[in-house]
């Protein structure tokens, strides 16, 4: 049998001329998702960081149901370890869209004696979990949107689109539910949810071409700016009321950027001098490191951080 | 070999859009492996993805740099050296972005298997030419082709086991282009690998100077793009998903493109009531589209008042899909408990959900043969055809013309969990088109 004649490829440039690009299909895929979730599912709810992930999450909500108001409210799980432009710009975006925001504060979980406290200057990444599935629970949310994406870690590049949590808020990984063609299926029994993950097949480079074509607003820190940082294992902390200098540390002042935003206590910064959105491109695209490589103390504590965390609700 | 000769690919260099690859074959014959290769051996593994995996393979024992470890992210999967789900990864050749799904090849999770799969344009085979084809390498070539996969490149792995013997290549060859031919793939390609020692995976090996054709990464680049949503619809498909409302605005259907193409003044009717209607305008929120193309997310306006909402699909009038109240179908089974006749389900098809009955099976195929012998039931991970009730109509296609509009999943009424996957038949119906 022949392999791929002349005539395939003729056929193939010619279907070419007309084909959308690939940004166009990441973002007709992410708004139908979008779509199927807010049709399927009864109360869902879409988790906002602050971050470029949920930042382009909105400008796809955006697209899905303008002229409408969105069918979910905006959550955003606080850990109190925050960078002060990340909540301005969180207040700033859902002031424009007009939509609803629920705060559910990790300081409250830890002053209800749901979670301990790890203790000053220690990371509350993983005990957001606590926090989030407590509002899950008391806002009877069955559906979590949000902007997490199958690159960014070995464990995530194996979940589902729609990926199904037990009463108890757990990922079970070996018991996946087969998820076949665009047939999202998201129906859940009470006190069961489901988290949805519309930017699963996009890469980092992929939000950083769409929010170049979108024009989407940002958090100033992820361009190059002076602060005092502190390095640590290899990771550049930003040096703020949290995170002082250890025995043997010493404070530098650095031009940096984040290349992720999260709990101010684990997420690092780089080295970088990219001040606009094409310079940052072409940082990432000539990187040798991962975006969570590169940023993220808590996933380099042990081989399966992310999947332990998952397990136990994590995003 | 020197590795690293590939230039890095520019991220602008995807105007050809997304490549979606499953990868197939038997458990152990190296696919994970091979996609780990291919992943480092084109740059597209970062350093510190590399030392972490060289830590975990340290760990486990291995003597050198484990690459099946690159997909296998799963605790389990590492210290059972077995693939359990699909790993979804994401590369780039000079033309294209790939989505590549790693899939497992134990028979346990032919489920997962079939989730990789049915949204491929592309299947890479691996077959170990110290073993031949096995079970698993002939179930898993007939489910990609059973749902849709045309063209398949065929990794023939291991070749410096057998000291690159080019007849253990030709064997191998032999018997997959069979294969391939009796389940229906289009197009083929068989090329002598080693995804230990990165053998004509990106780099050309010195040890098959028999062997003219292109590496795997090479053949993935050059590979014919499958427009599979277009389907073989010619008439526009557009399942309601959600209807768009505005202040002052009147109601736009949103929903993806699912067949043909869809424009304004398109005469159109709405399944199944029946209603026609003509389409006033296609547009996305960024604005008005002159033709819209699958799988694009658009919403349109009616000419006329009609009664349409989600579950109700806008099709061609000139070419409609068949409005069905049962369904002959072949169903993938993925279920612990069989699926016997008189047993209930739910049914989701495009955006519609209904109550379904199984009302009879025609019976379970032999992978070897791709015959129907009778069967009582459909044990996990069965193929076979049955014939359901529903508790409605569906508008559908057959699944061979249109995958998103001739497929459909079945589920559990009180656990939601998907039991199976079906594929609408219409070859049991006489389809008179010529008055059209």
């Amino acid at each position: 049998m022949a392999a791929y004649t002349v005539e395939d490829k003729t056929r193939l440039d010619n279907e070419r001329t007309h084909a959308p690009g690939h940004l166009d299909l990441l973002e007709a895929h992410a708004v139908f998702v979008l779509r199927e979730v807010a049709a399927e599912c009864e109360r869902p709810v879409l988790l906002f960081s602050g971050g470029k992930d949920s930042a382009v999450l909105l400008r796809l909500a955006e697209k899905a149901f303008r002229p409408g108001r969105l069918p979910f409210p905006i959550l955003h799980v606080d850990t109190g370890h925050n960078f002060p432009e990340v909540l301005d710009f969180r207040d700033r975006r859902v002031a424009e869209l007009g939509e609803d925001l629920v705060v559910a504060h990790v300081q409250s979980s830890i002053d209800q004696g749901r979670v301990t406290d790890p203790g000053p200057g220690a990371s509350r990444n993983r005990i957001q979990s606590v926090t989030l599935l407590d509002a899950i629970e008391a806002h009877g949310f069955d559906a979590c949107i949000g902007g997490a994406r199958r690159d960014e870690d070995k464990a995530r590049a194996k979940e589902r689109v729609l990926s199904f949590r037990n009463a108890f808020g757990q990922w079970d990984p070996r018991n996946q539910r087969p998820e076949l063609w665009y047939l999202y299926q998201g129906r859940v029994r009470a006190g069961e949810h489901l988290r949805a993950f519309p930017l699963s097949d996009w890469t980092e480079l992929d939000v950083w071409g769409y929010v170049k074509r979108e024009q989407i607003d940002l958090p100033s820190i992820y361009f190059s700016h002076r602060r005092p940082i502190i390095e640590r294992s290899g990771m550049l902390l930003a040096a703020s009321e949290w995170t002082s200098p250890l025995e043997g540390e010493r404070v530098e002042e650095a031009d940096v950027r984040f290349r992720t935003v999260g709990d101010a206590t684990c997420t690092g910064a780089v080295r970088s001098l990219a001040r606009d959105v094409d310079e940052v491109i072409a940082e990432v695209a000539a990187s040798r490191v991962s975006e969570r490589g590169a940023t993220r103390a808590d996933d380099r504590f042990s081989e399966s951080s992310m999947e332990d965390r998952k397990r136990e609700g994590y995003f | 070999m020197t590795a690293y000769a590939i230039p890095v690919v520019e991220p602008s260099a995807t105007e050809g859009g997304i490549l979606r690859i499953a990868t197939i074959g038997s458990v152990d014959d190296g696919k994970s492996t091979l996609i780990g290769r291919l992943l480092h051996d084109s740059r597209q593994l970062l350093d510190d993805q590399v030392s972490a995996l060289a830590t975990a393979s340290r760990r486990r024992g291995a003597a050198a740099l484990d690459l099946s470890f690159a997909t296998d992210g799963l605790r389990d999967e590492r210290d059972q050296g077995i693939t359990i789900d699909v790993a979804y990864r994401y590369a780039s050749t000079p033309r294209r972005k790939l989505v590549i799904a790693d899939c497992p090849g134990h028979v346990q999770y032919t489920r997962n298997m079939a989730t990789g799969a049915s949204s491929a344009d592309l299947a890479v085979s691996v077959v170990d030419v110290t073993a031949g084809l096995r079970d698993q390498t002939r179930r898993h070539c007939c489910v990609a082709a059973l749902l849709g996969v045309r063209s398949m490149i065929v990794a023939a792995n291991k070749m410096d086991l057998v000291g690159w013997d080019r007849d253990a290549y030709e064997a191998v060859a032999a018997e997959m282009r069979a294969l391939a031919a009796r389940t229906g793939m289009d197009a083929v390609m068989v090329i002598p690998v080693s995804a230990l020692n990165g053998d004509n995976v990106v780099e050309r090996s010195e040890s098959s100077p028999w062997y003219e054709g292109p590496t795997l990464f090479e053949a993935i680049d050059a590979a014919p793009a499958v427009a599979w949503a277009n389907g073989g619809s010619e008439g526009s498909r557009l399942p309601v998903q959600w209807v768009l409302r505005g202040p002052g605005k009147g109601r736009a259907y949103a929903g993806m493109v699912s067949g043909g193409t869809i424009g304004s003044g398109d005469e159109v009717v709405i399944l199944p009531s029946g209603l026609r209607s003509t389409v006033s305008s296609v547009s996305t929120h960024d604005g008005p589209l002159g033709r819209a193309h699958p799988p694009l997310s658009v919403s349109v306006t009616l000419a006329d008042d009609v009664d349409a909402g989600r579950g109700d699909m806008i099709a061609s009038s000139a070419s409609p899909p068949e409005v069905l109240g049962t369904l002959d179908a072949t169903i993938c089974w993925f279920s612990a408990e069989p699926i016997r006749p008189g047993n209930r389900y739910r049914v989701k098809h495009t955006t519609r959900v209904l109550p379904a009955r199984v009302e009879g099976l025609e019976g379970r195929m032999d992978l070897e043969s791709l015959q129907l012998s009778a069967a009582a039931e459909l044990r996990e991970n069965d193929i076979g055809r049955a014939r359901l009730v529903l508790g409605g109509q569906i508008a559908a296609d057959a699944y061979r013309s249109n995958r998103l509009t001739g497929s459909f999943v079945l589920v559990d009424e009180v656990t939601n969990a998907t039991l199976g996957a079906g594929l609408v038949e219409l070859d049991g119906r006489t389809v008179d088109r010529s008055g059209l």
